[in-house]
């Protein structure tokens, strides 16, 4: 079972990212360059945060046209695991594997601080280890993650249990002034219709130490490994072939 | 033979800066007359900025040695060794004039700049902090609507700068200080610095070596952009044509940046690279010659092979271009293809364009017709040396009347408030939510968190501290107390990290030095800082001076900046300011107790925050300062962290304990508040906000208050409970009588938005 970390030029957190799940949940992981298409091996891919490309045009809009990205995409129609966080999210939305877009943040500035997430529902690859309404400090890092969507995608979105996370008060209430950037809706982070595909603007892979602040994003991580050792545990009985060991 | 377009005379040196004196030794070096781009490089390298020629007899005096200094002044950044193998690489830098000019670019390539100069040494760069002095945001006390509006759009668009350049770079900016004074209104100060890490033994220095070995431009395209921005725009005082010198203010790509970081680090790995320094003031000027001079070589370049934005640029125009984002290398022959290929892995230019040569001469070709030919040696470390005529300067704030301390039994609360809500004092939210200062995952102390920003290394249990502190007021009442105090009171801050300091980079910014008085406070501000670094044992690695920051003739407050670099044995002994557990005492932990007289405390009360911003008076004298007392306080802080005996630490400074004791109520998640009660012979406006140095307060859980006195007792400290962390009302009593309390959401409002509201422009 194994990590790809998604390196685009640009990309800064990718690091951050390789650090989270390789040191500190001693996860198999490799870093997968944006002019390749190769992501064999792989069982689930992080697009991490940055600027990729710089981000001048439009965040996530020429990131989108990447090789690697169309490897992804074949990868999350095959049932894959795809996270993208704060930039990642961005990338996902401007190549339609995730719907939306993104404004610019409410008060027209880029903000980095620690933000209150309620985990709003807990059947996805990403949210299968937490609490239903857990309440998450992640911090965010961004200048546009103020998710938009139209009227019907917003109804669908909500219907269907794709709003995995919304801002809120640290007591996990929803509230305009919690909402750190004007999204829509309260939304920090949505699913595909699939749920196997998920972006969000908080940066989770900052929250796995501590004594860097927070651990709470630790629970993310830790679904996605529970979903693939299930995954894999399940493939392994229906007989088909694994390419990698679970890790005890 | 070199062809000459226009007859060189003294009066066009004069033009480019030149004196007829320096002109005349440009002629003897060359053994002729200058071409034109002979003179535009000599210009430019013989400029203030680049050659430090009024400040480098003094800057001799500064201490610069020590066991964990690897490297010194002289390369592109300090060096410090801090174990396992190891390497904290820093420096600070100005970019004032720039940022006057256009602020957001101007700020924004003085982060770039700052960064280069640690990439370039091959260490990756962890964090960024800003020293920022800019005038009032609030109309009043002599300053007009439009000129307090000028300084809300001159801050607005440094912090977004450095915030745009630090965001997308993915560095951490994790740290500083800001000030406001009426002097930098028309001269705002925007010092950056950088502190990067390496293995030791990959470190690179910026020395060309072997003849025949191919010299390398990478990265970004030369432009017209930035010609003459290190000789005129820094190195002249500004008038009201200035502004008229956008076009030399360069515009950053924090992309190309990070590409360039990312593919340097890459290409030194390989073992191909034998010197790389970047292209910032004098680009490819200084970098060629400063390689080849510090190697003891020559370098030859073509320029027909430089990589260009534009057609038709001059040889002039080319090697005086500060375009950014650009890197000049020298590889080894034959392993040329190595280097290339990294720089195409990372789509970057990369272009053979000369070769080191063993004659010693900086050789620039044109299509095989030679541009200019010079000395490198002579050009790089034989430019002009200036003793400069100092005289005593007494500065007309020294002269107002001192203050009068407020009758007894008058109500300090409003004043109090009025503190808390001053820009200098008031939170820095706004500006660090702007700044990505995780990135990297390494922030262990946030900004505003403590005194210091704490960053624990992913290589080793080790942990490093940094703090950046100047007070222009104090320099301009006394230039060498108030150096001393930025030296003292940045290592303070290190220290109440819990880290030990050892070692500070300056960046020295100061007005005309050709005006004696201005020579006399660079002196005496020498001196200071000198004997601050010696007794408090951090010696100065590196650092820039900025003179000329003087515009219409109105100079800005001598402003030495200090940053000083700490090292935590282990990081997870990290030390915040925020008071964290209910019931703790409250210490105040202080070097000296000497007793002073009634005139001494009015003469230190009339220079502080609390005069400014409540009297409106700026006079007096700095506080006396006591270094050994300064060190013991440090020791002493080293050792109550080492042993986890304290939950916090936070040195008092400006707005004096009064404010010091809020600002752990305010930074502590839960709402903590403070109930202290003092006992002082003083007047109690000076008891509640004086600033005397070489004081902090920490808290201290019951069980370890015994442990805790006993250390300090053992270093010499006098540490003197004063009160409780409690949930309640914030009450400080002077002499048994309650003189401040409030409410903490109501504190918390007054001091949080206070900036914001002076930046709405009410």
């Amino acid at each position: 079972m194994k990590f790809g970390v998604v390196v685009f030029p640009g990309s800064n957190c990718d690091e951050d990212a390789y650090h989270a799940v390789g040191t500190v949940l001693g996860q198999p992981v490799e870093c997968l360059w944006h002019a390749s298409e190769d992501i064999s091996g792989c069982d689930a891919i992080i697009l991490p945060g940055g600027f990729a490309y710089g981000d001048y045009l439009r965040t996530g809009a020429i990131a989108r046209f990447s090789p690697m990205m169309r490897a992804v995409e074949r990868f999350a129609k095959s049932g894959g695991l795809v996270a993208g966080f704060c930039n990642g999210f961005q990338i996902l939305l401007e190549a339609g594997m995730l719907p939306g877009a993104m404004l610019r943040n409410r008060d027209l500035r880029y903000i980095c601080r620690h933000v209150y997430i309620c985990v709003e529902n807990t059947d996805s690859p990403f949210t299968c280890a937490a609490r239903q309404g857990q309440v998450l400090k992640i911090p965010i890092a961004h200048g546009e993650g103020n998710y938009f969507c139209d009227a019907e995608t917003l109804a669908e979105l909500e219907r269907d249990g794709r709003i995995l996370f919304r801002y809120t008060t640290e007591d996990g209430r929803l509230d305009d002034a919690a909402n750190p950037n004007g999204s829509l809706a309260g939304i920090a982070g949505i699913c595909n219709r699939e749920r196997n595909v998920m972006g969000m603007m908080p940066h989770p892979e900052r929250a796995v130490e501590a004594g860097l602040g927070s651990s709470d994003g630790l629970v993310i991580f830790r679904s996605m490994i529970e979903s693939m050792s299930n995954r894999l545990a399940h493939s392994t009985k229906s007989g088909t072939e694994v390419k990698d060991s679970v890790p005890a | 033979m070199i062809e000459t377009e226009t007859k060189i005379t003294a009066e066009v040196a004069a033009e480019h800066g030149l004196t007829a004196e320096e002109f005349a030794r440009v002629q003897k070096i060359l053994g002729r007359d200058p071409s034109l781009t002979e003179l535009g490089i000599f210009s430019v390298m013989w400029s203030e900025h680049c050659s430090y020629k009024s400040s480098k007899v003094h800057l001799k005096r500064l201490p610069t040695t020590g066991s964990r200094i690897v490297q010194g002044p002289g390369e592109n950044a300090g060096v410090v060794d801090i174990g396992d193998g190891l390497c904290a690489v820093f420096k600070i830098e100005s970019h004032n004039h720039p940022s006057f000019v256009e602020p957001f670019q101007g700020a924004a390539t003085g982060v770039g700049g700052i960064l280069r100069d640690i990439f370039t040494m091959g260490a990756r760069p962890i964090a960024v902090l800003d020293s920022l002095r800019f005038g009032p945001l609030s109309a009043g006390g002599g300053v007009s609507d439009a000129e307090a509006a000028r300084n809300r759009r001159i801050f607005d668009g440094v912090v977004s700068g450095i915030g745009s350049y630090g965001n997308c770079f993915g560095v951490p900016t994790v740290g500083g200080e800001v000030e406001f004074e009426p002097c930098y209104s028309s001269n705002p100060l925007v010092n950056a610095l950088a502190l990067g890490i390496a293995h030791r033994d990959e470190l690179f220095f910026a020395r060309a070596r072997g003849a025949g070995n191919p010299v390398i431009y990478v990265g970004a395209k030369t432009g017209r952009d930035g010609i003459h921005g290190a000789s005129l725009l820094a190195s002249a005082e500004f008038s009201e044509e200035s502004r008229q010198k956008r076009p030399n203010v360069q515009v950053g790509d924090p992309l190309m940046e990070k590409l360039l970081l990312e593919a340097c680090l890459e290409v030194m790995h390989t073992s191909a690279v034998v010197a790389i320094q970047d292209m910032g003031a004098a680009g490819l000027t200084s970098s060629s010659c400063e390689m080849a001079s510090r190697g003891g070589m020559g370098i030859e370049i073509e320029l027909a092979r430089v990589p260009q934005r534009e057609s038709g640029m001059t040889p002039y125009e080319i090697m005086l271009s500060e375009s950014q984002e650009r890197m000049l290398l020298v590889a080894q022959r034959g392993r040329e293809a190595e280097v290339f290929e990294v720089f195409s892995k990372w789509g970057l230019d990369a272009m053979e364009i000369g070769r080191v040569t063993e004659d010693g001469k900086l050789r620039v070709l044109e299509n095989g017709r030679v541009a200019a030919e010079i000395p490198a040696h002579a050009l790089a470390e034989e430019g002009p040396v200036y003793r400069r005529p100092i005289a005593p300067f007494h500065s007309p704030e020294s002269s107002a009347p001192l203050i009068e301390f407020a009758a007894a039994g008058t109500d300090l609360n409003e004043n109090f408030r009025k503190l808390l809500a001053s820009p200098a004092i008031a939170s820095k939210r706004w500006i660090i939510d702007q700044y990505d200062h995780m990135v990297r995952t390494n922030t262990r102390v946030f900004p505003g968190a403590g005194d210091a920003a704490v960053l624990r290394l992913k290589e080793s249990k080790r942990g490093l501290a940094l703090a950046t502190d100047g007070n222009g007021r104090w320099c301009q009442l006394s230039p060498r107390i108030g150096a001393m105090h930025a030296v003292a009171e940045a290592a303070r801050n290190v220290v109440c990290s819990g880290a030990r300091p050892v070692a500070a980079t300056n960046c020295l910014n100061f007005g005309n030095p050709e005006k004696p008085e201005i020579m006399s406070q660079f002196s005496e501000a020498i001196d200071g800082i000198a004997e601050a670094c010696r007794a408090l044992d951090v010696p100065i690695t590196g650092g820039n001076v900025s003179f000329y920051n003087e515009t219409l003739g109105r100079g800005i407050y001598p402003t030495p900046v200090l940053g000083v670099l700490g090292i935590l044995e282990d990081a997870s002994c990290a030390l915040g300011m925020s008071f964290r557990n209910e019931g703790d005492a409250i210490v105040l932990l202080q070097g000296t107790t000497h007793k002073r007289e009634e005139d001494e405390l009015r003469r230190e009360f009339s220079s502080s925050e609390y005069a400014k911003a409540i009297r409106g008076v700026v006079t007096g004298a700095p506080p006396r300062i006591d270094l050994s007392a300064e060190k013991n306080l440090i020791d002493c802080l080293v050792a109550l962290a080492m042993e986890r005996a304290v939950e916090s630490a936070h040195d008092v400074s400006d707005g004096g304990l009064a404010v010091t004791l809020a600002e752990s109520c305010f930074a502590s998640s839960g709402d903590f508040s403070g109930d202290v009660a003092l006992q002082s012979d003083d007047a109690t406006e000076f008891a509640l906000f004086g600033e005397s140095g070489g004081r902090a307060v920490v808290s201290v859980k019951a069980e370890l208050l015994a442990r805790v006195m006993e250390i300090a007792a053992q270093y010499k400290v006098e540490a003197q409970p004063i009160g409780k962390v409690t949930r309640g009302e914030f009450r400080i009593q002077v002499n048994g009588q309650p003189r401040i309390r409030g409410s903490m959401d109501s504190l918390r409002q007054v001091w949080a938005g206070a900036l914001e509201r002076a930046l709405r422009g009410n």
